[in-house]
């Protein structure tokens, strides 16, 4: 009888180990509000819900399953992952599917895959790898590699044309890079010819993406064409004033004038819902989240978990700030969800490798230390 | 970067850096927070109405257009309800493609066709224009089980305009059309435009035009929730119209009909009026047009027919026909020497047959003249010398103030057309108007020659047959002037309640009451005893009358023989009149053009409708010329 009771407790504990709660507790909150949300922007239908709520449940299997691997073994992923991410980002510019203008998708016969999703993850565990390997020698030629394994994707991506992906794949590459000490100098004279360069990156943007930067300057230049969706999701927020019209309520939303309302416009259907107090519930959110993040960083015991924790963290702040900031209309229009918030499986899935990997690297921290 | 490994310091500048990265993203979502506050705070209002906007659309509901009928409660204009076939272009693909097989389903002429493509090209895409108008019940269901191949194309119950009386009554009731541009500013100017959301048709002539407004009606609205794809999801609130009000006219329906008839296919005016009130009893313009071909939208052919006419059908002449007055002037004219003390009734002129002044002379058309003549004689035998004379000493000015009180030469203000653009002022020749009117300084001298025609309503005069009818009855009415108007109330469609239109005269000339009863006096005698004895003869009631010949054709010394001269310069026929004498019940001016006589032509449609007025007596068809009245040269 005892020793039964012990072993489920035992084991229950052992399940339980490698979970870090307050993360958990977070990302539950956000996911709440969340489904929520999908269930409000897809009334009449249950099933886009259902669909999110399995996919919620696959991503916490997942990210159950990532936080028990210990980080070396992490580390042991980072070269092949970002090989066949890289392959295949590859095999996208060759012989991708086109949809809508764009080379994303690759086909694999039964199901579509999106490359640039692996890439995600992929990118800083390798650039952390690296400068994790090249810890004790670091030398400035380290930063001209690690530079080039961010550049060689984010083109092929930044190509297809994806700006939303290049930029959190780019985002999360510079954020290792970063962490791993580029020196300010460097970084105030990228940002200088960046400006200077800027002229000349505006002529290689492709038309559709020019536009959406003069949409969001001003989109009543365009009000059923570009700025439409711009237009829209600012008035959904604006009408929803300091406490929102309810859920359910949202006259935005019901009457379909929001575009990709349960997908990257999700915001706007809360927003316009909850209003602005809803709105700082959910930055508040971010924020505990994005400061949970930071703090399992701070701790981490080494480069490599450190670097990775720091960029994936930051990840997460990119995702919901370029997302929140094209929604009320202060960023152009680029396809990025809400993180948690969107519904979609790849992007959850995603999402949860990166929780996963944090709580990996908060929960094996007193193992490496021994 | 430190080319020594340094663990610690490696840590400290990991977290140092976290720090910065810390400071961002409060930084970052600090930005966000303002923008939140900007949007759902600061800028509310304007982002909630946008809101609704988005999600409210109004339909329109047009209003019951009012009702008009004459005195007696015969309705001149009403309404009726019909199915149209309309097709809205832009939903409707190819349009010569569906009207063909249209065609097939329902009974399409190729006048349809005209007319659905004058409209397309007037109307707005969105809009639905109907090709085909009164669809019998039977053309509704066989439209209704063929609909599914018709995108675009639907039923729709429409309310017409339909004027019962046809022609009758035409020139004082108008028309409605289809709004045009210029109706849209009008519409604009009056700021009605949300109150015309959805109505297409608008008064273009007459009661029609000048009660627009009144006539119209409140446009009621239903409040529908649209999605963004402008689908109507439910009705949310209905404001019913209010239908437009009533009129109810003084003028009497059968009057009217039977002094058209009188004319015959004669072109000319009667413009009858109450004396006690300025009502207008009749107001004839002849040849006359019937404006049930306007509400659907004339055809171009028809237009084209009314348009060039040569008696031309649309031209309004009671309102809109300068003519000079003739002899009809005379009795005014010696009003006005009474009133003013150039003569008494009694003192009496000679008339050798001439009046000379300067090296010219004026010439009375019976040679040799009148003998003696007093001013009752110089009314009953229309003695023109009497006049020639009088008129010099009075002067110019003494008759053109005297005339502008009785309200010649100036715009009635007939409720008619839009504002008083449709009304001509016609003529008081002064020497004012001559220097307005004349350019070069030789021709704005006012001669004084040129006073002697005048005092024979010749020479510059010209005024309306509304003009000299309003006079007559102002006369008739001791020098009471009522605006003359046609409709008598404005009933509320809803409540009942009715509004005079005109109930307070507005003007008193203050006549002296016996100068009144000399010019009544020879103006019965007129009719007893002068000019019209022939036209009056026989009638049970008296009746005071002048007649009057306005010449068309400068004849420079040459006798006139009406039958020597083609029809069309033949001279206008005037005859003014008002009965009973002594408690007139109505007053009237008549027009022929090109009547030649005023006795031969004007007098004879005069008594029919005084007849028909007092007596209710019913003539049988057209008034017929007198053809001895053409060789009685008492006349002029």
């Amino acid at each position: 009888m005892i020793d039964v009771v012990g072993t489920l407790k035992r084991g229950a504990r052992e399940l339980i180990a490698h979970i870090d709660f307050p993360l958990l507790l977070i990302t539950l909150a956000i996911m709440a509000v969340g489904l929520a949300t999908v269930h409000s922007a897809t009334f009449g239908g249950n099933e886009r819900m259902l669909s999110q709520a399995g996919n919620m449940g696959v991503a916490l299997v997942i990210m159950w399953f990532v936080s028990r691997l210990p980080p070396q073994k992490l580390m042991s992923f980072a070269i092949p992952l970002y090989v066949v991410g890289l392959l295949l980002l590859v095999a996208v510019f060759l012989f991708g599917i086109k949809v809508n203008g764009a080379k994303r998708w690759l086909s694999l016969g039964f199901t579509r895959i999106q490359p640039s999703e692996i890439m995600k993850i992929a990118m800083p565990l390798m650039l952390a790898w690296y400068f994790h390997k090249y810890e004790a020698t670091l030398r400035a030629r380290h930063f001209i590699v690690a530079a080039l394994l961010l550049l060689v994707p984010f083109a092929l991506i930044a190509k297809q044309p994806d700006l939303g992906t290049a930029l959190l794949v780019g985002g999360a590459g510079f954020f290792v890079i970063f962490f791993a000490g580029l020196p300010w100098k460097v970084m105030l004279g990228l940002g200088a010819a960046g400006a200077a360069a800027a002229p000349l990156l505006w002529n290689m943007l492709h038309d559709y993406q020019r536009k959406r930067i003069m949409t969001l300057i001003d989109p009543t230049t365009d009000p059923l064409g570009a700025g439409y969706h711009i237009i829209q999701a600012t008035i959904a927020i604006g009408s929803g004033g300091p406490f929102g019209k309810g859920y359910l309520n949202g006259t935005q939303t019901h009457l379909e004038f929001i575009p990709e309302k349960h997908t990257d416009f999700i915001f706007a259907v809360y927003s316009e819902e909850w209003g602005l107090l809803g709105n700082g519930l959910l930055v508040f959110l971010y924020t505990l989240l994005i400061g949970r993040g930071l703090m399992i960083a701070a701790a981490a015991p080494t480069k490599f978990s450190r670097l990775l924790a720091g960029a994936i963290t930051l990840g997460f702040f990119t995702y919901a700030f370029i997302n929140m900031g094209m929604v009320s209309g202060i960023l152009p229009v680029v396809g990025v969800p809400l993180p948690f918030m969107s519904y979609g499986g790849t992007a959850l899935v995603t999402l949860f490798l990166g929780i996963g990997i944090l709580m990996s690297i908060q929960t094996h921290r007193m193992l490496v230390k021994k | 970067m430190s080319s020594f490994h340094n663990p610690d310091a490696d840590v400290n500048r990991f977290r140092f850096r976290l720090g910065i990265a810390s400071l961002v993203v409060l930084l970052a979502f600090g930005l966000l927070l303002g923008r939140f506050v900007w949007l759902q705070v600061l800028q509310h209002d304007f982002y909630r109405t946008r809101a609704e906007d988005n999600r409210i659309a109004l339909i329109p509901i047009v209003p019951n257009r009012g009702v008009i009928t004459d005195r007696n409660g015969v309705v001149l204009a009403r309404n009726y309800s019909a199915f149209t076939l309309e097709i809205t272009p832009s939903q409707a693909g190819n349009l010569e493609e569906t009207i063909d097989a249209l065609a097939e389903v329902i009974d399409i002429q190729p006048k349809d066709r005209k007319r659905f493509k004058r409209l397309m090209d007037e109307a707005k895409n969105f809009e639905s224009i109907p090709i085909r108008t009164r669809l019998t019940d039977a053309e509704v269901a066989q439209f209704a089980a063929q609909r599914y191949r018709f995108p675009g194309v639907e039923v729709k119950a429409r309310l017409f305009r339909q004027y019962p009386l046809g022609a009758v009554g035409s020139h004082a009731i108008g028309y409605i059309g289809r709004i045009t541009d210029r109706d849209l500013k009008w519409i604009e100017e009056s700021e009605q435009q949300a109150n015309y959301k959805g109505t297409d048709h608008i008064g273009k002539t007459g009661l029609e035009q000048h009660y627009e407004f009144e006539l119209h009606g409140q446009t009621g609205y239903e409040e529908v929730e649209i999605d963004a794809g402008g689908r109507a999801l439910r009705s949310l609130k209905r404001i019913p119209p209010v239908s437009g009000n009533n009129l109810q006219l003084t003028l009497d329906a059968r009057l009217q009909e039977i002094t058209e008839q009188a004319f015959g296919d004669r072109k000319g005016a009667l413009v009858a009026i109450d004396p006690a009130t300025g009502g207008i009893l009749a107001l004839v313009s002849n040849p006359t047009y019937d404006p049930n071909l306007f509400v659907d939208g004339i055809t171009p052919d028809n237009w084209k027919e009314l348009n060039e006419h040569p008696s031309k059908p649309m031209v309004n002449r009671a309102i809109n026909g300068a003519y000079p007055p003739g002899s009809t002037f005379k009795p005014f004219m010696a009003l006005a020497a009474l009133e003013i003390g150039k003569r008494t009734p009694n003192q009496a002129i000679s008339d050798p047959g001439y009046f000379n002044f300067g090296n010219h002379q004026f010439r009375d058309d019976k040679k040799g003249g009148h003998g003696s003549v007093d001013m009752y004689k110089s009314i009953v035998h229309s003695c023109d010398t009497y006049y020639y004379m009088l008129a010099n000493d009075m002067g110019i000015d003494n008759i053109a103030r005297f005339m502008g009180q009785l309200g010649l030469g100036q715009r009635t203000g007939v409720d008619l057309g839009k504002d008083d653009s449709g009304e001509s002022k016609g003529v008081l020749p002064s020497p004012e108007w001559k220097k307005q009117r004349f350019k070069k300084p030789e021709q704005q001298k006012w001669y004084s020659g040129e006073t002697i025609s005048i005092g024979i309503g010749q020479g510059y005069n010209a005024y309306t047959p509304i003009q000299l009818a309003s006079a007559t009855a102002t006369l008739a009415n001791n020098g009471v002037m009522f605006r003359p108007h046609l409709v008598n109330q404005i009933v509320d469609a809803r409540t009942g309640e009715k509004r005079p239109v005109e109930p307070q005269p507005i003007r008193d000339l203050k006549l002296k009451p016996q100068n009144v009863d000399v010019i009544r006096r020879a103006m019965v005698g007129v009719n007893k005893e002068g000019t019209g004895t022939r036209a009056f003869a026989g009638a049970p009631y008296e009746a005071a009358g002048k007649t009057g010949t306005a010449q068309v054709f400068s004849l420079k010394g040459a006798d006139y023989k009406a039958h020597a001269i083609k029809k069309e310069l033949r001279d206008h026929a005037l005859f003014i009149a008002y009965a009973p004498a002594d408690k007139p019940r109505i007053a009237l001016a008549v027009l022929v053009e090109n009547g030649g006589f005023g006795a031969q032509s004007a007098a004879p449609i005069a008594r029919m409708v005084l007849d028909y007025y007092l007596l209710g007596k019913l003539p049988g068809g057209a008034a017929k010329e007198d053809e001895a009245a053409v060789e009685d040269d008492n006349e002029e």
